[in-house]
């Protein structure tokens, strides 16, 4: 039996339909990219797997069991933005979730249990590369350190299922590129089940063992609220392939430049 | 030519600039003050400098003749006294209130239409049921100035707790907190500098509350004083009384603003 399985998803914001007959059954460790069109649900259809909403109908299913009704340890998430807290130092940031856990009243730990807590997140500091910058504010960090401290927090509460939002989407070439080497080794030494949405196809190729292509089959021009997206394409990948012309004819090339049909869709 | 709005004075030129409307206050003062007393040397109306020095010698340097008190001294710690357990009061409902608001959904169905209204009674106009409730003692006073700078705190502080990206409160859930810990570790910090701005932008009101409590119904405290002595057109001690409470306010204002700077590194701005 399949680890994730989506069965016949709908949600609506008020009139509008955004998503429609999903279904998906995702294995374990799979490293899944999410690519589209902006407004077409794919932001979406992540904060469904979080539960920070819940589908309008149809049901996900998590190792059998239906899917937890608010966001929890067992599913972290990295978002583009607004991912550390930004009151709390590097280190303060790694240590809260074990903090939160630990103390359910204070929600803080003192003296020694706080050593350790701290000792405890030292590795993690380093594979993401952070230790120098262990006392410092978020503000004071570049963007790319900014994600490799959210990734780093995240992967400390071993969550069974990683939802990344455009984590990368705000950087530049080059540190994006330090990113996916970084994430890319992450994933195979902890395993986890990986969520993943992009705009970029090039980096859902690069990054994922499959593909899902978010797009609506039907389109009404006087009423594009009437049809809401579901999944395309749904393509194994293993690396180095090129990118399939009608996709990247349907989704366009990472420039973003939008279409005519992104500017006349409003944003989700 | 340079556009007015590109002109920039230097550093000499912003002190200078600073304190020039001060000086022309204080010279017009002594000129208009000088033409009176050499018409009519009693003239109380405006006092030179020299009865200010006495008049302040009078209340703060010497004992009162009837109660043997200094009284510049037992005014401003009884006005103090009011204000700053006032301003505590106020600021912990804010806070508490002002983040159960931002935070709960349902809290906030239930009273954010209330508060709303709470602020809009003008607190003025309940002071006098507070003086039947209360009496004419401490408590009234103390309560008027909560009742006057509370609502707007809880309201402020709510709306900061509210604009809190969504996306930090859904970390902190997928790092394992629970609502308690998302209020106390996440709200709860995340609105401390807003509080601090709330409580400067309050001094001003809990100040006009404090005095007018205090020239109501008071037996002591700087806006009792200055309404007690306005019977006799005593000039030389009005003056310098709120020459005095405007510089308590102002050193209150500056410490609080270093305080924020201080305390809120992690904002990355350097106050103001």
């Amino acid at each position: 039996m399949s680890f994730v399985s989506v069965r016949n998803v709908q949600h609506l914001y008020g009139d509008r339909i955004v998503l429609e007959r999903v279904n998906l059954e995702v294995e374990r460790e799979s490293f899944c990219t999410i690519v589209g069109l902006s407004g077409c649900g794919k932001s979406t259809f992540l904060r469904l797997l979080l539960s920070q909403e819940r589908p309008t109908s149809g049901e996900i299913l998590i190792d059998g069991k239906p899917i937890a009704p608010e966001p929890g340890p067992d599913r972290g998430v990295v978002y583009q933005r607004y991912s550390v807290f930004p009151h709390l130092t590097v280190t303060e940031n790694l240590i809260f979730g074990s903090e939160v856990d630990r103390a359910r009243f204070t929600g803080r730990l003192f003296g020694a249990a706080r050593r350790r807590a701290r000792d405890a997140v030292g590795d993690m500091l380093e594979a993401v590369g952070l230790e120098h910058a262990a006392d410092t504010y978020p503000h004071q960090l570049s963007g790319g350190m900014q994600q490799r401290l959210a990734i780093a927090q995240a992967l400390l509460r071993e969550p069974k299922i990683l939802l990344l939002d455009e984590p990368f989407g705000a950087l530049d070439p080059g540190t994006r590129a330090r990113m996916h080497e970084l994430m890319l080794d992450l994933w195979k030494r902890t395993r986890m089940t990986i969520f993943m949405v992009t705009h970029d196809l090039k980096e859902g190729f690069r990054l994922g063992t499959r593909l899902l292509v978010f797009d609506k089959v039907r389109w009404d021009d006087q009423a594009p609220e009437r049809y809401g997206a579901t999944i395309t394409y749904d393509l194994p990948i293993g690396g180095n392939e090129p990118v399939p012309e009608d996709i990247e004819a349907r989704i366009g090339p990472s420039d973003g430049t939008p279409t005519a049909r992104e500017i006349t869709d409003a944003d989700t | 030519m340079t556009r007015l709005v590109n002109k920039r004075p230097g550093r000499g030129h912003i002190l200078f600039l600073g304190l020039l409307p001060f000086v022309l206050v204080t010279v017009v003062y002594l000129i208009a003050s000088d033409a009176r007393l050499s018409e009519n040397p009693n003239d109380k109306l405006l006092p030179a400098l020299s009865s200010f020095g006495d008049a302040i010698e009078r209340m703060a340097l010497r004992p009162d003749p009837r109660s043997g008190a200094y009284l510049w001294w037992s005014d401003t710690w009884a006005s103090l006294v009011r204000l700053f357990i006032g301003l505590a009061i106020a600021t912990g409902l804010g806070l508490i209130v002002g983040i159960a608001l931002g935070l709960i959904p349902y809290l906030r169905a239930a009273f954010q239409p209330f508060v709303a209204v709470l602020s809009l009674i003008p607190p003025l106009a309940i002071l006098p049921i507070l003086f039947i409730v209360f009496g004419l003692g401490e408590v009234s006073k103390i309560v008027l100035i909560v009742f006057g700078i509370a609502p707007f705190m809880m309201r402020d502080i709510a709306i900061a707790v509210a604009a809190i990206p969504r996306e930090l409160v859904i970390k902190a859930q997928t790092l394992g907190a629970n609502s308690w810990q998302i209020a106390t570790r996440l709200a709860l910090p995340l609105s401390l500098p807003r509080l601090i701005a709330a409580l400067r932008l309050s001094l001003g009101p809990a100040w006009l509350f404090l005095i007018a409590s205090e020239a109501i119904a008071a037996t002591d405290g700087l806006g009792y004083r200055i309404f007690l002595v306005r019977r006799y057109l005593a000039m030389d001690v009005i003056l310098p009384y709120v020459a005095w409470i405007t510089l308590l306010a102002f050193v209150m204002d500056v410490l609080l603003a270093r305080a924020a700077v201080r305390a809120f590194r992690w904002t990355g701005e350097d106050g103001g």
